[in-house]
């Protein structure tokens, strides 16, 4: 297959939308006929070159060739066909296949249509729009001059009236209430916000409404959902295992982003960059976890390096489609075929992020950040004291660095080789240090084999380091999720070199580790089924043969993730003339039951070496104050002194009871969280062009830059990401201000000026506006990037009011509403269609940002097969329950199904834009679902508590709280007939009302005196009505 | 009023919502009945693009029994006696020729071959080989195609099983069935156009997971996405009334929430509105339909002894084969079977044995009751896994049991019914079943095939997302024609 064949693309792209539309089976020039023309005829009867006078990317010359209509009869068409080689084109080469025959005969049968504007690569050519910066255009001129309130609506107007179309009158005043609020914030108005707005009659109304709501903490919530679409946010790592990982830091920072209305270019370089940045702040560390929403596959027996591989095309995929709005993926495999990207531009776009860790860090909300700032005040008050109390001090910490310095053994780094049957199924990657990083798929229970040869006589004991290493979590040196480890056993054999005999178990006299904790049972992550006493504790513990014990170095919270070492003595030297194999079995097996979830225990990278020195015990420094020790004391910083006095002070017999106090006062250290984040490396990876994007198939290297069809990079600036970032929204973007803009009018107008909003490249549709669009990211731009300014100018605009009312000409005339001659309607983000059924019944849990929450859902969904083991869904009860829904925790595998069938995307890639369904399924969902049933109890208790005296009274009411106006006369008498044949039913059947009525049939509610629970199941019956409406989830 | 006039009214006015008479509508009512331009005898089609079929199709539906874990073909079907006398040996290098094998056994020191401890013979007229673990496949032998020379590129389960079922190993394309829905649309009313079950009770605990995208929409609207029935609870989610809605109470609801959404769209003209009040009408018939469906009681007792005990219980995949026949019988469109436990990296005679029991009679009973009701001609059955299993033992290999890694290079697979030939056998691997000899099938040539038989052009079946026309075989695949009837 040379090239795709593309079949009524238009009409495809136009049924994604909503409707299908017939398509003549017409073959398409730009799509199908031009690539064969630039594939096969070009280089000759091209740009460069005409033999014979005949260019065929020239219309008017090319048309002495074709006798359109007629195939038959047309030059071209005879010379492709031709039998003798003399004659037949492309002379000298293969001939067209049978496909491109056809389709060409095709093409002039039906009359060779050819589009005088698009064509690539020709005489007439010119560079595609989306690739020219834009500049702020004219406001065009318009006859009616009275409708404009905003320089957008000149634009709309003007093609109005090139249309002979008039645009809608204004919405009534509670539909646009109604509508701004959905828009801003994503929730309807309060019966309460709607009353005040339609009294207000100052001039300056709807902009208060305006501003109150791009005011509300609500709108980060909005528009950072419609950012979180775009970058692929979930709560789960993808992929078979899909376990769960902290990230949720990140979308409150993209939500608090919003909501302060941070400039879209400041947005865009600290997530892809922030780690980078001078100084650079948690919040704009945690911002890299944009690029780290990429999934993770830790299935047994893959190769870390292809998903790793695959986790960078996801990062390159999301830059393309949600900052640049060009398709570049393509590029990953070969040349991009219709847009002038080069698979070697692709890969030096991509060196520029090939540079980091995938570093999972702890980081702590504000609450948390005092605590820790108060725990460190507090430690250097009580350091400052002892150091007061003791005023030589200084002389006797020197006298101890010389005692401490003193007699060091000298150990020997052993660089093993891994037994991997005994691995379990985890890769253990040998680091340059000698040390092996644990990757991949983690067994909660195994026991690591290694052996190595080594000359070595007299080796008298044994050390094993574990080391930090970025790519662990919050940086290890376990690989639990809290970074922690547990070593169950460490034994030793040894056998000469080449013999055949079975390896001698070397005999420990003592084990010493700079950590030993007092024994305490495993964390209930650790649980492994078999209800034995599983321990952790002192080094002795990895040393008594017993399975059910294990050395632990889990220091706590703030203290645990340090490097730490043990040393294990011989009790007698081994040596052997030729030399010895040494077989270590490092048993790891304190993790929990399940090896596919977050609960394994292992260690995460380590080191092991060997020492010839008698009576070698673990040094009690820990590693980098050893390291300090050997810098010259003058040469120390005020940090590193710092350090070295931290730990002398532990060791001062005279501080007891102040040393006791921080070890207190550590113990209050919080928790905090994890964030997945991007660390920069110390040495940059080298970068190869992957044939047809294999990680197998390494080419060319490639040094970072960026494509030339685009903007250059900044000069004089360093070769590295944050360039990238800032090159990403530079000013001289053609693309970066387009495509942002062009999604925000998709999200008020249910389409893009552009629809294929992912894609202005090439082969995206030609923008219904270019003027506007181009008029909107200059104006972007000159309002220093303001997301606000943006909403605010399209909310105040004329037609941003207009009433969507559709006639049946209108209708006819302009199905998508590409012109905007009337407000579009259109059902709401998934989201939104939970948020509006818990606002309008009250029972909405306003608070913003925190962990992902448990929402309701059928327990099986979290079972196997949907997993290997159960996925943890704890229910959330009381107010949690009611979050709105982008809070609800999103497994990739088992997305939430309410808003799976309200289409919101799982995360597994980028997405810019939302299909929109209307299925069978979402009326099952809105009807049966507990949290919309929740809902529709709630509505009816607080519609009979607050709605008023009458039943038509409360009918009024409960149509207020859905739809935010009155209901006519008709939709009264409808509702209270319902209500009544209800009533009755529920009053004289056979059944329980409460059944209905209540959350839980055995714990009714109370009611307000008088009302019968007939009538409370009756009301429950004619809510569950008005939260299905169509209106009710439908922005008008 | 009475109830028993309440009724009769609500069917008056179902009738008017009745999917026959809306005039207008967007494409997810888009119920064009209109007649197959083929002349295939069919029920209303609602939904499909516009040209689709491409050309005549042989078969009207599929029904694909993807049995996940990667079967062994070696020990299934695809019969090597030679491997008996290089029991033990060495893979000759000359036969992986250093292509990639997995993580877990990239550092086996050794990759020893180890031959099939089943006995296999011939069957049918066709005088197939299989393997004694598949005797109820002896008796549809010669309905079916065995294809021995399937491969994939995938090696590891989550890419190969997607890749198998969307096309591309990444997570984020339509599945198959998708793909088929968006194209051809519906043939029922009631039901959804592409169905999924899911078999329970395998035996084996460490099944890999089976999740919703790999039925899932990708960037297709979601309403082509798949909907799994399960045996237990809700057959799909959210169907039952809760508690204290009686279906009179249901009915008066929804045609409560019927007249009001008329009134909002005699003033807003939205045709959307219209859908949605068919949508309720298509949720409200569900109701009844799929309960139905999944009723298997007034099945006649041959009809459990053609499927084997194990049909009737829930769940099982005899009883899902079962299913998979009433769905067939009811035109849906595109029925997607799972069937976990072929991952058998240690002791393969034990557990593949086991597996085996659970399998081979209700495939072949499928195919056998099709048949029998005139259906098999316009069904398409596809069974097989993601991959296949290594010639060489993984871990400890003895005289009575081994395992074996993941095989992608080839893999055995049949096809059956509507469009195939029947009673062939398709490819040639080498003697060591390892490497391919003679006619190919890669996973996007079967993706190619399957869709033909439906009269569909892969090429041609497109969707534009991110600028590029993405089809269900991305930028390969070819029908293999030897295979056709």
């Amino acid at each position: 297959m040379k090239f795709l064949r593309v079949l009524h693309c238009a009409s495809i792209a136009v049924a994604a939308i909503g409707s299908a539309r017939i398509a003549a089976a017409e073959v398409d020039f730009v799509k199908e006929i031009q690539p064969i023309f630039e594939k096969s005829c070009y280089s000759c009867h091209g740009e460069k070159m005409q033999m014979g006078g005949l260019r065929l990317d020239s219309k008017s010359v090319a048309a002495k060739e074709i006798n359109a209509g007629k195939a038959a009869e047309s030059a071209l068409f005879l010379r492709i066909t031709a039998t003798s080689d003399q004659t037949r084109m492309p002379m000298g080469a293969k001939p067209l296949d049978g496909s491109e025959i056809t389709l060409i005969r095709q093409w002039i049968d039906q009359g060779a249509s050819w589009p005088d504007g698009p064509i690539a690569k020709s005489a007439e050519a010119k560079k595609h729009w989306a690739y020219v910066a834009p500049t702020r255009p004219e406001l065009p001129s318009v006859s009616n001059t009275k409708w404009s309130t905003n320089p957008i609506d000149r634009f709309i107007l003007a093609r109005l009236e090139q249309e002979k179309l008039r645009p809608a009158p204004e919405a009534d005043k509670a539909t646009l209430l109604r509508r701004l609020s959905l828009d801003l914030i994503g929730l309807p108005p309060t019966p309460e916000e709607t009353e005040a707005f339609l009294k207000d009659k100052s001039r300056g109304a709807y902009e208060k409404q305006v501003d109150r709501l791009l005011q509300s903490p609500h709108y980060g919530e909005r528009w950072g959902r419609v950012w979180l679409d775009a970058a692929r946010y979930a709560d789960s790592d993808g992929y078979e295992k899909d376990k769960s990982r902290q990230v949720w830091f990140y979308r409150d920072w993209v939500i608090q982003a919003m909501n302060r209305d941070m400039p879209y270019d400041r947005f865009v370089i600290e997530q892809v960059a922030g780690d980078l940045l001078p100084n650079a702040t948690q919040d704009q560390k945690v911002a890299t976890g944009f690029l780290r929403n990429s999934m993770i596959n830790e299935e047994g027996g893959v190769d870390p390096e292809q998903f790793r591989m695959e986790a960078m095309f996801d990062r390159m995929d999301v830059i393309g489609k949600s900052v640049l709005g060009v398709t570049i993926q393509c590029a990953q495999c070969h040349n991009h075929k219709f847009d002038p990207l080069k698979q070697e531009e692709y890969y030096r776009m991509f060196a520029f992020l090939n540079d980091s860790h995938e570093g999972n860090v702890a980081v702590y909300s504000p609450a948390e950040q005092m605590k820790r700032a108060e725990i460190f005040r507090r430690t250097k008050e009580i350091e400052a004291s002892m150091q007061h109390r003791m005023p030589d001090w200084q002389q006797r910490m020197a006298l101890w660095e010389g005692e401490a310095s003193a007699g060091q053994p000298e150990w020997m780094v052993l660089r093993p080789t891994v037994d991997d049957i005994s691995t379990g199924g985890e890769r253990y990657s040998a680091q340059p240090d000698g040390s092996l990083l644990g990757l991949g798929y983690a067994p909660t229970k195994h026991n690591l084999k290694l052996t190595v040869d080594t000359g070595v006589q007299n080796i008298t004991a044994f050390r094993l380091e574990l080391l930090n290493d970025p790519d662990l979590p919050l940086g290890g040196p376990g690989r639990s999720i809290k970074g922690t480890g547990a070593l169950t056993e460490f034994e030793v054999e040894a056998a000469p070199v080449g013999s055949k005999e079975k390896p001698v178990k070397i005999k420990f006299a003592k084990a010493t580790a700079d950590i030993n904790l007092p024994e305490k049972p495993l964390d209930a992550i650790f649980y492994d089924k078999t209800d034995k006493k599983r321990v952790t504790g002192p080094i002795e513990f990895a040393i008594d043969g017993k399975e059910e014990t294990a050395w632990g170095f889990d220091a706590g919270p703030g203290l645990r993730n340090q490097p730490r070492k043990a040393v294990f003595t011989a009790a007698a030297p081994v040596s052997n003339v030729g030399g010895t194999t040494l077989t270590f079995h490092v048993s790891q097996k304190h993790g929990g039951w399940n090896s596919d979830d977050n609960q394994n225990c292992n260690l995460g990278r380590f080191r092991l070496s060997i020492t010839t020195q008698p009576d070698a015990v673990a040094d009690p420094l820990p590693a980098k104050v050893r390291e300090i020790l050997s810098i010259a004391s003058d040469k120390r910083s005020q940090a590193q002194e710092q350090a070295v006095f931290a730990y002398w002070r532990t060791t001062v017999p005279e501080w007891a009871e102040a040393n006791e106090q921080i070890v207190a006062l550590w113990r209050e250290h919080p928790e905090g969280s994890s964030q997945l984040i991007l660390a920069e490396r110390e040495t940059p990876r080298e970068t190869h062009i992957l044939g047809r994007g294999d990680f197998l198939r390494p080419g060319k290297s490639v040094t970072p830059g960026v494509p030339a069809f685009l903007h250059p990079l900044p000069k004089d600036e360093p070769v590295n990401r944050l360039t990238f970032a800032r090159w990403l929204v530079d000013r001289n973007s053609p693309t970066t201000a387009r495509s942002l803009v062009n999604r925000t009018w998709q999200n008020y107008f249910g389409m893009g000026l552009v629809s294929t909003t992912e894609d202005l490249g090439k082969q995206s549709e030609t923008p219904s506006h270019p003027e506007l669009l181009d008029w909107l990211a200059v104006e972007f731009m000159d309002r220093n990037w303001s997301m606000k300014a943006i909403h605010r100018l399209i909310v105040t605009s004329a037609v941003y009011k207009e009433s969507s009312r559709i006639t049946p000409e209108m209708y006819a005339r302009d199905p998508y509403n590409r012109l905007l001659a009337r407000g579009s309607r259109f059902r709401v983000d998934a989201e939104i269609v939970r948020d509006i059924a818990l606002s309008a019944s009250g029972l909405l849990n306003p608070e913003v940002g925190g962990p992902s929450i448990f929402a309701p859902a059928p327990e099986f969904l979290f079972q196997p097969p949907a997993s290997y083991g159960p996925k943890i869904w704890t229910e959330a009860k009381g107010a949690k329950r009611y979050r709105r829904a982008l809070y609800t925790f999103r497994y990739r595998s088992i997305p939430y199904p309410m808003l799976q069938v309200f289409d919101s995307p799982n995360g597994d890639v980028s997405c810019v834009r939302r299909s929109r369904s209307n299925t069978p399924l979402q009326a099952l969902t809105t009807l049966n679902e507990p949290l919309f049933l929740e809902s529709a109890r709630a509505l009816a208790l607080r519609t009979i508590r607050e709605g008023g005296k009458t039943d038509a009274q409360r009918v009024t009411y409960a149509v207020q709280r859905c739809l935010s106006r009155k209901p006519t006369e008709r939709e009264s008498t409808e509702l209270l007939s319902l209500l009544n044949k209800q009533t009755l039913k529920f009053a004289n059947g056979t059944g329980n009302p409460w059944e209905l009525a209540a959350n839980d049939a055995t714990r009714p509610p109370a009611v307000p005196a008088g009302t019968t629970p007939a009538q409370l199941a009756a009301w429950t019956a004619v809510s569950r009505v008005l939260l299905n409406l169509d209106e009710t989830i439908t922005k008008e | 009023m009475n109830i028993e006039q309440e009724l009769r009214l609500s069917l008056t006015r179902r009738h008017f919502f009745g999917l026959g008479s809306i005039g207008i509508g967007t494409a997810a009512l888009a119920s064009i009945i209109a007649p197959d331009a083929f002349g295939v005898t069919n029920p209303a089609v609602s939904g499909a693009l516009p040209g689709l079929p491409h050309f005549a199709p042989k078969a009207k539906r599929v029904i694909f029994l993807h049995q996940s874990g990667g079967p062994s073909q070696m020990d299934l079907f695809d019969y090597k006696p030679g491997l008996k006398k290089l029991q033990g040996e060495e893979l000759p290098a000359s036969v992986r020729m250093g292509q990639r094998i997995t993580g877990m056994t990239s550092s086996q020191s050794s990759l020893p071959l180890a031959s099939s401890v089943f006995d296999f013979k011939q069957y049918g007229q066709s005088g197939t080989w299989l393997s004694e673990l598949l005797p109820h496949h002896g008796k549809i032998v010669d309905d079916i195609a065995i294809i021995k020379t399937i491969n994939t590129d995938a090696i590891n389960h989550d890419p190969a099983i997607t890749f198998i079922q969307s096309g591309s190993q990444q997570p984020g394309r339509p599945s198959m069935g998708s793909w088929v829905s968006y194209g051809l649309g519906s043939q029922n009313q009631e039901l959804p156009s592409f169905v999924v079950l899911i078999s329970q009770q395998s035996g084996l605990n460490t099944d890999q997971p089976l999740f919703s995208r790999l039925w899932g929409n990708g960037f297709l609207p979601s309403k082509y996405q798949g909907v799994n029935f399960r045996s237990s609870g809700d057959p799909v989610l959210f169907l039952s009334d809760p508690d204290g809605i009686d279906r009179t109470t249901r009915r008066r609801m929804l045609d409560a929430m019927a007249e009001l959404n008329k009134m909002r769209l005699q003033q807003f003209g939205d045709p959307e509105i219209e859908t949605r009040i068919s949508q309720y009408e298509m949720a409200y018939k569900m109701q009844t339909s799929v309960p139905d469906l999944m009723d298997l009681s007034k099945e006649p007792e041959s009809t459990f002894k053609l499927y084997g005990p194990d049909s009737r219980k829930p769940g099982t995949y005899a009883a899902n084969c079962l299913l998979a026949r009433k769905l067939a019988e009811r035109n849906v469109r595109f029925i997607q079977l799972y069937k976990r436990g072929w991952d058998q990296h240690n002791d393969l005679p034990r557990d593949l044995a086991l597996q085996c029991q659970s399998v081979d009679q209700p495939s072949a009973a499928l195919i056998q009751d099709l048949k029998q009701r005139g259906l098999l001609d316009e069904t398409l059955v596809v069974w097989g896994g993601e991959f296949g299993r290594t010639v060489y033992c993984q871990g400890k290999l003895t005289q009575t049991s081994y395992g074996r890694d993941h095989h992608p290079r080839c893999f055995t697979m049949w096809m059956a019914g509507g469009g195939i030939k029947g009673g062939i056998t398709m490819g040639e691997t080498d003697d060591f079943c390892y490497n391919i000899v003679r006619d190919p099938m890669h996973v996007h040539d079967l993706q190619a095939t399957i869709l033909h038989c439906l009269g569909v052009d892969h090429k041609r079946l497109t969707y534009r997302f991110q600028g590029r026309d993405f089809r269900l075989t991305d930028v390969s695949g070819d029908v293999t024609k030897q295979l056709l009837a």
